[in-house]
């Protein structure tokens, strides 16, 4: 017993337990902080509404793209770092459908396929909405879904089924590889331009405390879809054998070939209800945010990874509830710190809660 | 495998003979393209020049992460982070200090390039040890998750408004924004020349070249001599890593990678040998941005994206992780075919129809070729977008590597871990009498 | 790349004609069985002293106790182990025998309790200070690293090396030293190899390894950290009796030169015949311990195991 050894119980000490009291430290002076701006009227309440409102949007698509990474991460047990370009692929299917309903007659087939590449039509000027072009809009959503569930079964098919058994970081790289050649495959096909994609839809103001809150009709119809496409999640692998079978293998997956699970079938059923819904968290994403460029995915990927590490990996509600953390936080932070660092504080979270809480709010892999 | 190592056995000089080889293989093919399309001699030193930098910074971010991979087993998707601080932090102390009225909108410290280079790699293998501090203890994919977040915040941190421009040590100093910061120190190569007192002997040799070169050889003898100097670096880094490999600190790496916990069980803390390793592999990353970016006259942040990191992933798995030359092999292999190649090609395609207009976008591109069967302006458009497509490509010939060749295209070698070379010397008569047959394994002489 | 490593169980020609169903014949407390395979090199040097501890037990597990979510794996559990003895922990499947281990070697922290080594307070200590304390453990399924040679391996465990250091291993001038002491290492190595017979696979991948030779390099390895005791968990796992006939008598002749030995394992007729006293772990608790004789004749233990088996 000597000074290094005081010294190596004092570290261990200080990474390890106060981890939990620094962030509660840490919280409580930005609560602190945050009430003293309301009290002075520095912060306005209806400005933090709109932030906060905002955040839960942002926070709807996470989790909901979220659902898909985070079963294939517990099932196939690996991070998919091509996800991201799934939510893009889905997003230009889905869009284009769109397009190509919204506008048929009145442009260029071509140019409405290509979801306006280079200028050529403009989302604007089909008037799409969810109020101006309900019926586009509905197929674009359902088109998204459907051609990411094909998109991510042809990919399985084909890249990661033959290696299957091998580890995660194997996989890992090789999903890394998948993003590259997809994504700069649509950059090649719908060119590298951001465009806006739908018509100002119209809003209404809450009123708040001190002033309005704008709600708009696609913030509805993201909440109405998400919300709705999470509680059927919720509902399939509660009721049904399939899944069962799944939280059965997201927990073991050994025991699972054991028991007659056949988990190819599993497999498969989770790229499809994955791919399904990151298709739609894609083609929701573009219809809340109004623009559209090849890198929103990839770009999205960071934070969808950090909402599933805070739920825990395997667990479906950990991603919903991780992904409103880091939507909120990513919205949300900006009252304190500048905007620039806004998605940084999203990271930072999730780095946080890697050290202090490696397994995830939701302890991960037991709820699927 | 047992091919491979035979053909670097052959080679005269091994290992450093096969790498000699391979850069005289791809340095002949771009020669001979160049003479077949009648390039001056000025294009064809600059092309090789061009090269010479790509295969230098590539193998020697490759030799840095093979350090970090493996060696340590230790997943760092966050290179292009610690590239960024380096070569931020070297700027930082180095450019001038701020004159109004002046190009820079900031200044520097003003302090020697030597300085700003060796305060940039301790900067970055700072960053590497607030992230290992922490970060070791997690699964390798969530390692990979934290060092990625890293390097987009350091990106978004640079990006920043609030770092534009700020006071240090009474300076008026900053990282310039997004909008970028100059680089306005003191030339490298001449402080480089005129350190020694040769600044003027080199500028009477520049002039030499005025034989072959005419018109102004400055240019061109810059970014050869550049080159030459990476290769350099790239052969310091191979030293230096080739000794930690080969040595007691290099064993315990090489026992972490295996198995931690039996590292832990005898005794060594292994925590310890991590960040050193990692803290080691980022300040030579840094090393390898300063050097990629000094000469370029600028930087901006969004140079940092996560892709050249993946690019220089591919760069250490082409060459085989776990091994020295094949990590300098896969830089070179990279740079050479994968990154330059294709906008070689480009110019090559160029040369040749010279007049060809490529289409703008791919429904331009598209709409012939269904209408009335006219391949051309697709071909065109293709060729146009060849920076987009050879990026699909390095993603295929990833998804391949992992598929067919995981390890690497020298097939999987095994570098003794000692000091010593590690052979029976000793005589073993007492072990041969009782027949020891000994599995048989893979080709162990080294 | 996780390849299991499961023994397979390869029998050695050399020792097939000691014959399996040959009773090792050591009484408790008498003589080992050492030179019976004849020629093996009978001096063990690790040119570092050998062992050297101070105190009568020193192990001493005080209320030890660890619990996993809601089952309590070790659950108030004391003993202690005298100096230059091989001690035999045993219990039926579940009994906590390996979570002890862990918990003693600072694999695992425990929630309660103190493990002394040596008359010091190690517990809640990191596995690496441990093992440099002396206390050095090998593990249940042999953990060798697998694309290391076996030289590779031995070179490994030797504490203090000073290449170890960085900067002294890549710096002009002192790498002399480190090239220096690994060849004195490498002498080391060969001593132990030839000790354990297994020098002829010097150079072979640890990975090519059969399961009982396997089993051999860590214990070799273990004893190249000059440890002072050594936590054996099933070392005879997968091992064929001739090679177990060889790996025994290793242990008693160093048991024998003053290395202490606990000793996990699950065949009770090699516990009763080798180990002098016997630990008996029953659901995290130790039931009772004593010499082989009176567990045996303990009722107790019987129920234990008829109980923990059915």
């Amino acid at each position: 017993m000597g000074i290094a050894e005081t010294y190596t119980r004092g570290r261990q000490f200080a990474v390890a337990r106060p981890g939990s009291v620094l962030l509660a430290l840490v919280g409580i002076i930005l609560l602190y902080d945050l009430l003293s701006g309301l009290a002075t009227g520095q912060t306005s309440f209806s400005s933090v509404g709109s932030l906060v409102w905002d955040g839960l949007m942002r926070g709807l698509v996470i989790g909901l793209a979220g659902i898909g990474l985070s079963m294939t991460y517990s099932i196939l047990n690996f991070a998919n770092f091509a996800h991201g370009d799934f939510i893009t692929a889905g997003a230009f299917s889905g869009w284009a459908t769109t397009y190509l309903v919204a506008g048929l007659g009145r442009a260029d087939v071509g140019a409405l396929l290509l979801v306006g590449a280079g200028g050529s039509v403009f989302g604007g000027t089909l008037g799409i909405g969810v109020t101006g072009t309900p019926l586009a809009v509905a197929a674009g959503a359902l088109v998204a879904g459907v051609a990411t569930v094909v998109l991510a079964l042809g990919i399985d098919r084909l890249v990661f089924k033959p290696i299957r058994d091998e580890d995660g970081i194997t996989l890992l790289i090789t999903s890394v590889g998948v993003a590259f050649a997809l994504r700069y495959l649509m950059q090649f096909v719908f060119g590298s331009s951001v465009r806006g994609t739908t018509s100002q839809p119209p809003s209404i103001s809450l009123y708040f405390v001190d002033g309005a809150v704008r709600i708009n009709a696609h913030d509805i119809a993201v909440v109405v879809v998400a919300g709705g496409l999470m509680l059927a999640v919720h509902l399939l692998l509660q009721m049904t054998k399939l899944g069962k079978a799944m939280r059965a293998m997201a927990d073991n997956e050994d025991l699972a070939q054991i028991t007659g699970i056949p988990t190819e079938r599993v497999v498969r059923s989770v790229w499809v209800i994955g791919g399904g819904l990151t298709g739609v968290a894609g083609y929701m994403f573009i219809l809340w945010k109004g623009t559209l460029g090849f890198n929103d995915g990839w770009l999205l990927l960071l934070l969808i990874f950090a909402a599933v590490i805070l739920g825990g990996i395997g667990s479906i509600y950990g991603a919903i509830v991780g992904g409103l953390a880091i939507g909120l936080t990513a919205s949300v932070s900006v009252i304190w710190i500048p905007s620039a660092f806004a998605r940084a504080a999203a990271f930072a979270v999730m780095i946080v809660l890697l050290l202090v809480k490696p397994e995830g709010i939701f302890s991960g892999r037991s709820t699927a | 495998m047992s091919v491979r190592d035979d053909v670097s056995a052959r080679l005269p000089g091994g290992d450093a003979g096969l790498i000699v080889a391979v850069l005289l293989v791809i340095y002949a093919a771009y020669v001979l393209i160049g003479v077949g399309l009648g390039y001056s001699l000025r294009g064809q030193l600059n092309t090789i020049a061009v090269l010479t930098f790509y295969i230098g910074v590539f193998a020697m971010l490759a030799l840095a992460l093979n350090l970090h991979w493996g060696y340590t087993g230790l997943f760092n998707i966050g290179i292009v982070g610690f590239m960024a601080v380096g070569i931020y932090v070297m700027a930082l102390v180095s450019k001038p200090l701020y004159e109004s009225g002046g190009a820079a909108q900031v200044g520097g410290l003003g302090l020697p390039l030597v300085v700003g280079i060796i305060a940039g790699m301790v900067a970055a293998a700072l960053l590497g040890l607030v992230i290992a501090l922490p970060a070791l203890r997690l699964r390798a994919d969530y390692l990979a998750i934290v060092t990625i977040a890293m390097s987009e915040i350091v990106r978004f941190s640079f990006l920043s408004g609030e770092l534009q421009q700020f006071q240090l040590l009474g300076e008026r100093v900053g990282f310039g924004g997004g909008s970028g910061l100059i680089l306005d120190f003191t030339d490298p190569l001449e402080a480089f020349f005129g350190f020694f007192g040769l600044w003027d002997a080199y500028l009477g040799f520049v002039d030499s070249f005025e034989v072959l070169v005419p018109n102004n050889p400055k240019p061109v003898v810059d970014g050869l001599v550049y080159g030459v100097v990476l290769l350099f670096f790239v052969a310091a880094f191979y030293w230096l890593l080739k000794r930690t490999g080969e040595s007691p600190f290099g064993r315990v790496l090489k026992a972490i990678r295996e198995d931690e916990d039996v590292a832990n069980s005898l005794g060594k803390n292994t925590n310890r040998f991590k960040i050193k390793a990692f803290m080691l592999g980022c300040a030579l990353m840094g090393l390898a941005g300063i050097l990629w970016l000094m000469t370029s006259g600028a930087v901006t942040p969004n140079f940092f994206r996560p892709r050249i990191t993946f690019f220089v992933w591919i760069a250490l798995i082409i060459g085989g992780a776990g091994s020295n030359t094949g990590s300098v092999l896969g830089g070179a292999v990279f740079a050479a075919l994968l990154y330059q190649g294709p906008r070689y090609l480009k110019n090559l395609v160029d040369t040749v129809l010279p007049n060809a207009d490529a289409p703008s976008g791919f429904g331009p591109a598209i709409a012939p070729l269904i209408s009335n069967f006219d391949p051309a302006p697709l071909f065109f458009y293709t060729i146009d977008s060849i920076r987009q497509l050879q990026l699909v490509f390095m993603g295929l010939v990833l998804i391949w590597l992992m598929h067919n060749r995981p390890e690497g295209m020298l097939g999987y070698r095994k570098e003794t871990a000692a000091g010593i070379p590690l052979t029976a010397a000793r005589a073993r008569g007492t072990a041969e009498t009782d027949g020891g047959e000994s599995a048989s394994g893979g080709g162990s002489d080294e | 790349m996780a390849a299991n490593p499961l023994p397979e169980v390869v029998p050695m020609s050399e020792a097939a004609d000691a014959g399996d169903g040959d009773e090792p014949g050591v009484e408790s407390g008498a003589t080992s069985g050492a030179g019976a395979v004849g020629d093996a090199p009978t001096e063990l040097n690790l040119g570092s002293g050998g062992p050297s501890v101070s105190e009568e037990y020193p192990l001493q597990v005080d209320s030890l106790r660890k619990s996993f979510g809601g089952i309590t794996a070790v659950d108030d559990a004391s003993f202690q182990v005298e100096r230059g003895s091989l001690t035999g922990l045993i219990g039926p499947n579940g009994a906590g025998k390996s979570t002890t281990f862990n918990l003693i070697t600072g694999m695992l922290q425990p929630d309660s309790g103190t493990v002394t080594f040596d008359g010091e307070d190690i517990t809640g200590e990191k596995a690496h200070a441990i093992a440099n304390r002396g206390l050095v453990r090998t593990f249940q399924i042999a953990r060798e690293l697998q694309e290391m040679t076996v030289l590779e391996n031995m070179m490994l465990a030797p504490k203090y090396q000073r290449g170890e250091a960085l900067w002294r291993s890549v710096t002009p001038g002192f790498r002399g030293d480190v090239i220096e002491q690994e060849s004195e290492l490498l002498d080391r190595v060969w001593n132990v190899l030839e000790f354990f017979e297994i020098d002829h696979i010097a150079e072979e991948y640890a990975g090519n390894l059969s399961g009982g030779q396997r089993k051999l390099l860590e214990m070799a390895r273990a004893l190249l950290t000059d440890p002072d005791m050594l936590l054996l968990d099933e070392p005879f796992a997968g091992v064929n009796p001739s090679l177990e006939r060889r790996l025994l008598d290793h242990i008693h002749e160093l048991r024998e030169q003053g290395y202490t030995f606990l000793l996990v394992e699950h065949d009770m007729d090699l516990i009763m015949e080798n180990c002098e006293r016997v630990i008996v772990l029953h659901q995290g608790r130790v039931l009772t311990e004593g010499t082989p004789a009176e567990i045996q004749a303990n009722e107790e233990v019987i129920e234990a195991y008829l109980g923990g088996n059915v």
